[in-house]
């Protein structure tokens, strides 16, 4: 699925139309980095209500297709300019982190979980 | 910045860690990986060098007052040294338990601390040491090898 889809599904805009074309191969939704880190696969969206520029360091690592931050958060300014440093792409939402994924379910996106 | 060594069929690069630095925390983690995929490593083996790299830095920085990661990079492995100066590891048996955390409530909230790290490490390597002298500082060392996969 293209992040086109997820995003639309989530009413998002993009301010970068490249990243529009990108491939998404699921979903992980977690707030505790380090169980992210061990688990979430790469290609995934990851759904979570942390902040902080670590947040875009383990997306990064995962090879997160992107990020999304739920429940009306706000991600950090650094959080922001690291993102773009990294080439992470990074929304907010106020839709719930259950809604969020509620969506992406709908839109077929599964939950995938890394090899081993 | 990193210092990279390349000493015929050895590749050695140094990261310096800083404690309490939440922006930077990640950034060591994150070069080991882009070095590692620039050397064509096998993608489960890069990942489980990152989980290795970044949960040693993350307790690096959340425990200790600074500390390097020394990763060597031979034909047969990615070994990867960690050293800090910190308050060191009471019960290590109980420190590698999943689950087991001394981070404060504070550092919880950011989703860290949830006592996933050392148990982490210690599942993504072929081999795992561990020594720490408690008001001194801990010292770890994890080789992954290429060959093993998962």
């Amino acid at each position: 699925m293209k992040l086109a889809e997820v995003l639309e599904a989530l009413s998002l805009a993009a301010d970068d139309p490249e990243i529009l074309d990108m491939e998404v191969e699921g979903g992980y939704c977690s707030d505790l980095l380090s169980d992210v880190m061990a688990k979430a696969a790469g290609g995934s969206i990851w759904v979570t209500n942390q902040v902080h520029p670590n947040v875009v360091a383990v997306a990064s690592l995962i090879d997160a297709a992107a990020v999304i931050v739920a429940g009306g958060m706000k991600p950090e300014e650094e959080t922001v300019k690291k993102a773009k440093e990294l080439g992470i792409p990074l929304f907010s939402t106020d839709l719930s982190a259950f809604d969020v994924v509620g969506r992406l379910y709908q839109l077929g996106l599964r939950g995938i979980l890394r090899n081993g | 910045m990193p210092d990279v060594k390349d000493v015929g069929a050895l590749m050695s690069v140094t990261y310096d860690i800083a404690a309490r630095d939440f922006v930077r925390a990640g950034e060591a983690a994150n070069k080991l990986k882009r070095l590692l995929q620039q050397l064509g490593l096998d993608p489960a083996v890069i990942r489980r060098a990152a989980i290795a790299a970044y949960e040693a830095e993350m307790n690096i920085v959340i425990h200790s007052y600074g500390g390097q990661i020394k990763v060597d990079i031979t034909p047969e492995s990615i070994e990867i040294f960690c050293e800090d100066s910190g308050p060191g590891i009471p019960d290590i048996e109980k420190a590698l338990q999943e689950g087991y955390s001394t981070a404060s409530e504070e550092i919880r909230e950011m989703g860290f601390g949830a006592g996933m790290g050392l148990p982490n490490i210690q599942r993504s390597a072929d081999e795992f040491r561990i020594e720490s002298t408690v008001g001194r500082g801990t010292s770890l060392q994890v080789t992954i090898l290429h060959e093993a996969g998962e």
